[in-house]
């Protein structure tokens, strides 16, 4: 794997304009190739937009700020499952994101060959569980499990905090968390452990020449160099939290209120989709969907945006 | 790494003056490091844990009847080949669709392109592998299922194009940059046409690395479900052939099952799962096996 969004060589391989007509054809058909897939981005967009219109005049600000879902009456507010959005996605991000970044340092820094490349080999394999897979194991294996032990453990010690209260069910937004902390686990590790390597060797030898630990050189050395592109790499995990649909809607537990606490039962706005749209009437319920469909790709493009930026920053500063 | 060995490493006898805050960084440097190899260890636990239970409980599903049999339209009973059929129709379209477009994009932005538009193109598929597959769904929903007010099969296998377009280029385009530039020099001087040059030349050398990212991709879109649930939506019935009906996936059979409140349909939802994963993981692990050797080597 190589650094998203790194600048490669210079391109232009045949610099002539000029050329047969069968050049010029091939020429022609691959830039359409390229233009098409980069229009995608737009068309999606656009469609979103246009559809969506409806919902937003509608209900305008209250869309964002409502917390009613009401088929029945006709009223579709945003707000619950943006809250499960936000906080499904910051328990994963509590998780993953100390765990990742440990775990990168381990691989890049502290890990002898022999190690690093194996343990790499299984998160990448970790990434290509397929997200129903993990939804499935979820729902029968990792809910119950909570449910019988951390959370009930949780609920006895912190319960006098208030998110902490009971009851737990298994299913719900703690249980949503650390299957999306797991699923978002790779990236971080994978893009991390690219931005730590390529922070240049003279850094970590003068810390060395200094007579520095180990660790003393990746906290005073590496880290800081590397900072804005491991922020990048949490952010890409973060975005991938937010749109990530199947798993998080089989064991969040489609709750309609606004999740108050830890173990309540939620709905993100992917899992919101994933539930309604099939079922949905045309018009201003699928319109309202697709409204919280549009918030979530404005969501996840700009902090992959972002993201990209901050990583590649560290990408050409450094390189070995 | 530094060719300076760090205080830890040093001989026995050179560590051996040290005042009290010399063994505090030394303790701090020893416990961070044991966390830093616990936090790995804790990566690889799921994926463990997601085998062995996937293993376990699907082995006993995973038998003649689910390989074979049509699901029964109500109640228990009968297989996963509505699925396995679908799964096998629709990628293999979606992937027919998806590599032209995405080899040919990767050709544009590494032979012809600017640098400026290069850049804009290859942040276009990083952005687009990011968006969640769900919009995507709903997407080509918009376009393939409401005007013809039916769910078809050839909706959900545009919507798997759709995802594997981004990894196809940015995979093929990280390969043909590695073709010397010499050969393209060749054979354009033996008097080849800059089209020949491109097919025949650079993408016949980079062939091996081309088809390790359309294999990742396919196994990328044996797992997709989002976007099918909105397209191809999924059957009860065994579909082939006939792409403009509903037609059932490996992913949306294990959903649908899953949430049934019968056990053996659950059952039937982990042998499903148990033959996604090992194609997917074996897709994964032939096709990254073989660069992992060479980078080793």
């Amino acid at each position: 794997m190589t650094i998203p969004g790194a600048p490669g060589l210079p391109t232009r391989r045949f610099t002539g304009r000029s050329g047969s007509s069968a050049d010029r054809l091939f020429r022609t058909s691959t830039g359409i190739a390229a233009v098409t897939m980069a229009g995608l981005i737009l068309a999606i967009g656009l469609m979103l937009l246009v559809n969506s219109g409806e919902a937003f005049r509608q209900f305008g600000v209250g869309f964002v700020t409502g917390t009613t879902w009401d088929p029945v009456a006709g009223i579709y507010d945003a707000l619950p499952y943006i809250v499960g959005t936000l906080l499904s996605s910051a328990i994963a991000l509590a998780i993953a994101a100390p765990i990742g970044l440990l775990t990168a340092i381990f691989l890049a820094e502290l890990a002898p060959r022999r190690v690093a490349l194996p343990l790499t080999f299984l998160i990448e394999l970790l990434a290509a569980i397929p997200s129903v897979v993990f939804g499935l194991w979820g729902v029968f294996v990792l809910s119950p499990f909570l449910g019988a032990t951390l959370e009930p453990f949780l609920i006895r010690t912190l319960g006098w905090i208030p998110i902490f209260a009971g009851p737990s069910y298994g299913i719900g937004l703690f249980s949503a968390g650390i299957i999306l902390a797991i699923m978002i686990l790779p990236t971080i590790v994978a893009i991390a452990r690219e931005v730590i390597s390529s922070v240049p060797d003279s850094q970590r030898e003068a810390m060395a020449a200094l007579g520095a630990t180990r660790w003393e050189i990746v906290r005073r050395a590496v880290l800081p160099f590397a900072r804005s592109g491991i922020v990048g790499a949490i952010i890409l995990g973060l975005g991938r939290a937010l749109g990530e649909t199947m798993a998080v809607t089989m064991v969040i537990g489609n709750g309609q209120n606004i999740p108050t606490r830890l173990f309540d039962q939620a709905q993100t706005i992917a899992s919101k989709i994933a539930t309604t749209f099939n079922e949905a009437s045309i018009g201003l319920q699928t319109s309202s969907l697709i409204a919280l469909g549009l918030m979530l790709l404005v969501i996840t493009i700009s902090l992959n945006v972002v993201a990209r930026l901050l990583v590649r920053r560290v990408a050409t500063e450094g390189g070995r | 790494m530094a060719t300076l060995t760090p205080v830890m490493d040093r001989p026995v006898a050179a560590r051996l003056v040290r005042s009290p805050a010399d063994r505090r960084r030394a303790t701090v440097d020893r416990s961070m490091r044991g966390l830093a190899l616990a936090a790995a260890i804790a990566c690889v636990i799921p994926l463990g844990a997601v085998v062995l239970f996937v293993t376990l409980k699907g082995a006993a599903g995973l038998n003649l009847d689910l390989l074979t049999k049509a699901p029964r339209a109500l109640g228990t009973g009968g297989g996963a080949a509505s699925a396995i059929l679908g799964s096998l129709q629709m990628i293999p379209l979606a992937t027919v669709v998806a590599v032209p477009v995405g080899v040919l994009a990767a050709v544009y932005v590494n032979e012809f392109s600017g640098r400026r538009s290069a850049t804009a193109i290859r942040f276009a598929a990083d952005v687009l592998v990011g968006i969640p597959s769900i919009l995507v769904g709903i997407f080509v929903f918009t376009f393939l299922v409401l005007p013809f007010k039916q769910f078809n099969a050839f909706a959900g296998s545009m919507a798997l194009a759709l995802l594997m377009v981004p990894v196809i280029m940015r995979t093929t385009e990280e390969i043909l940059r590695l073709v010397p530039s010499t050969l393209r020099e060749a054979s354009l001087a033996l008097g080849v046409p800059m089209w020949r040059t491109v097919l025949s030349v650079v993408l016949r050398t980079g062939l091996t690395g081309i088809l390790t990212g359309v294999m990742l991709a396919v196994a990328r879109a044996f797992g997709e479900t989002a976007p099918l649930l909105f397209t191809a939506l999924g059957s009860r019935l065994v579909n082939v052939g006939d792409f403009a009906k509903p037609m059932d996936a490996l992913p949306i059979f294990i959903y649908v099952n899953a949430r049934q409140p019968f056990p053996a349909l659950n059952q039937q939802a982990w042998g499903a799962a148990l033959l996604l994963l090992i194609v997917v993981l074996a897709i994964n692990i032939l096709v990254r096996a073989r660069s992992w050797g060479r980078r080793a080597a």
